[in-house]
């Protein structure tokens, strides 16, 4: 199936929140990177810009109940799967009006109402929890699917392929997704990874595909059929995204000293977000002012968001020992 | 030479109440909580048996390291008692998934060495969820782990483990903000922190001494009951010295004070129970009674719960003392195989009693 036979099967509405999701991961960590670079102090944070077709491709195939577990690079899975903008900003700058109360920070993000098991900065840590949401779907009846993003990188932790036998073996709804964005920090995939990611889903005896992370229709496809799957009891499934971080690994790397200038050209040339304008214009699903009041929209938000937890205030003193423990 | 017995702890019972093994007493517990709550699951290798080999008359082979699980796939199917591949990581991370997300999971990990392979998910996962998360979930789950090197007078039950299935460990999780820890001691006990930890909303680990399984035989209540955290329990009463024990090590206090009592000494035994949360409390009143206190903990020495307890009493309690505190650990050494050298890896009373010798200035 081709991109644009994908896009015009989804009701416009379902367009219209892609596009609005993909622009606002763009917007929101444009925002956070330009943040940094003018002092604000974040802590770590991991810029999804050039990825947002993945997370939003495959969020856009799931229900609000189903669960996703993320990675280090989190921002994008969040926003993707619901989450909004105010409280993942209030929670970078630390304030109690943060998602995590300002407990966590870039590298926890979590927002269980909207299935949101955490961002995870242990590399494959999630990985497992993915599995385990998906055994308790299975065990409680709920019909619900778990589905955990991992990268290149992550993809060579023991946790993944235990939790990927695991999922195998139990046969609980479950989809990986690998976001190979070719490096770990600054470790080229082709030195890090033997062989292929999506190949190894053979060796699990489950399906697995590569797909092009920079198409978000494709991204959506082939996630649906893997949670059509998934739901239908027949077991879980491997997606190998490819894809592009546009900046360095985290704040702090501009992803120069490893990568030539025209990889990241040629990779630029080929944005999720600008390709997926051109195809919905073309085949005229939504016009220009559409998506221009989206982006107007969009820019609005994430001006509020950041005003807003600039006025917050930050957690009291006492809250350093507050939920060290669940009562 | 004091020898070790199997005289059980103290306990408060009830009326209806059964002679149980350690492992007989955990499976009570398991079962009669999987009976009153669905989303209760057993996850661990061989926690059943014979995984999908039913159709071959082949169910129920195993049931866990030491048997405590035998039974619960018979009754609750392998739905909710789950064999897994041998995956620690894949596993407790699954488990800390499966409690985030609605389920109430136990997991047998077999041996505290093996928290090697899964650190990550206890410590920086199941541990630190609830804090880092603003409180968004919780983790209901408990891990339960055998640890412990063979006593000295117990020559023929298993021993010869070794440096890597022998460990006692408990204090690297009973130091990390987040981790409840239990040491049960008897069956009874055994039975009530079980039952505690799986109505707890947060990850608690049981430590089952790997040797207390028979010796630790003790009438248990038919009724579900639960046992508080955070409480240490005196078990014999004394005026002029604390000894305080942790897992088997009680026994060897008790052993150590009936030694005492024929040079006219009563000692005061503490059983710790409750590693994290610590009750400081009970053993600060004891040491204010008593004036003397002897910690013996069975893990190696340095950064040890034994000698983290020393430092509480000398922060809190230091004009109650008369004498230096004496810790007492196993040998700062890995846990030897041949049974001539494990023999005299653990504290014994006979340490014990010589630490009291030295601290009193009578030895």
């Amino acid at each position: 199936m081709t991109s644009s036979t994908i896009a015009a099967a989804l009701p416009r509405a379902t367009l219209l929140t892609m596009y609005e999701r993909m622009v606002l991961i763009r917007d929101f960590e444009d925002r956070v990177k330009a943040l940094v670079e003018g002092g604000i102090a974040f802590g770590a944070a991991h810029y999804y810009v050039g990825e947002e077709a993945v997370a939003v491709g495959v969020c856009t195939a799931l229900r609000p109940d189903d669960w996703i577990a993320s990675t280090h690079r989190g921002h994008g899975h969040c926003i993707a799967k619901g989450m909004a903008v105010a409280p993942m900003m209030a929670e970078l700058y630390g304030k109690a009006s943060g998602a995590n109360r300002g407990k966590g920070g870039s590298m926890h993000i979590t927002d269980v109402r909207v299935g949101m098991l955490g961002v995870n900065p242990i590399v494959g840590a999630g990985i497992p929890h993915a599995v385990g949401a998906a055994l308790s779907a299975k065990v409680r009846g709920t019909g619900q699917v778990a589905v955990t993003f991992f990268g290149d990188g992550g993809s060579n932790i023991g946790a993944c392929h235990e939790a990927i036998n695991l999922a195998a073996v139990w046969n609980v709804p479950c989809v990986f997704v690998c976001e190979n964005n070719g490096y770990a920090q600054s470790t080229p995939v082709e030195y890090s990874t033997a062989g292929e990611v999506w190949k190894r889903a053979a060796g699990y005896g489950l399906p697995g595909e590569k797909v092009d992370g920079q198409d978000v229709f494709a991204m959506y496809e082939a996630t649906a059929r893997a949670v059509e799957r998934a739901r239908a009891g027949a077991g879980p499934s491997l997606i190998e995204a490819r894809t592009y971080r546009y900046y360095g690994h985290s704040a702090g790397d501009d992803g120069t000293a490893y990568r030539l200038a025209s990889e990241i050209e040629a990779a630029r040339a080929r944005d999720c977000i600008a390709r997926f304008r051109q195809e919905v214009i073309a085949a005229d699903l939504l016009d220009a002012a559409d998506l221009e009041a989206i982006d107007d929209q969009v820019a609005a938000d994430v001006d509020e968001a950041v005003a807003a937890a600039e006025a917050a205030p930050f957690p009291a003193a006492n809250e350093l020992t507050t939920e060290v423990v669940a009562s | 030479m004091v020898t070790m017995t199997a005289a059980p702890v103290a306990t408060k019972m009830a009326e209806t109440a059964e002679v149980l093994t350690f492992p007989e007493a955990l499976n009570r517990a398991i079962r009669q909580e999987m009976r009153r709550d669905p989303s209760i699951v057993v996850i661990g290798e061989d926690v059943a048996g014979a995984a999908g080999r039913e159709h071959l008359g082949f169910k129920d082979a195993w049931g866990g390291p030491t048997r405590s699980t035998k039974g619960l796939v018979t009754e609750f199917g392998s739905g909710r008692v789950l064999d897994t591949p041998i995956a620690e990581m894949g596993f407790v991370g699954a488990a800390v998934g499966a409690a985030m997300s609605g389920l109430r999971p136990i997991v047998d990990l077999g041996f505290i060495d093996l928290i090697g392979c899964c650190y990550d998910q206890l410590i920086n996962q199941a541990a630190k969820m609830h804090y880092m998360m603003g409180g968004q979930v919780e983790i209901p789950m408990t891990v339960r782990m055998s640890y412990g090197a063979r006593p000295p007078s117990n020559q023929t039950a298993g021993g010869g483990a070794a440096a890597t299935h022998s460990q006692t460990l408990y204090s690297v999780l009973a130091h990390i903000p987040g981790l409840k820890c239990v040491a049960p001691t008897t069956a009874y006990n055994a039975k009530g922190l079980m039952i505690a930890a799986i109505r707890d909303n947060n990850p608690v680990i049981v430590l089952e001494h790997r040797y207390l399984g028979l010796n630790a035989r003790t009438p248990v209540p038919e009724t579900a009951y639960t046992l508080p955290f955070g409480k240490a329990e005196i078990v014999r009463e004394g005026t002029d010295l604390t000894l305080c024990g942790i897992g088997r090590m009680t026994y060897v206090c008790l052993d150590a004070a009936a030694a005492l009592t024929a040079e006219g000494l009563e000692a005061e035994v503490i059983d710790v129970l409750s590693l994290a949360p610590l009750d400081e409390e009970t053993i600060l009143e004891s040491v204010e009674k008593t004036q003397r206190l002897v910690v013996v903990d069975e893990d190696t020495p340095s950064c040890s719960l034994g000698r983290d307890i020393a430092a509480r009493v000398a922060d809190a309690g230091f004009d109650f003392l008369d004498a230096p505190i004496k810790t007492i650990n196993s040998a700062d050494t890995p846990v030897p195989y041949s049974a001539a050298l494990e023999s005299i890896y653990t504290p014994s009373p006979q340490q014990v009693v010589d630490a009291v010798h030295e601290m009193l200035g009578t030895g």
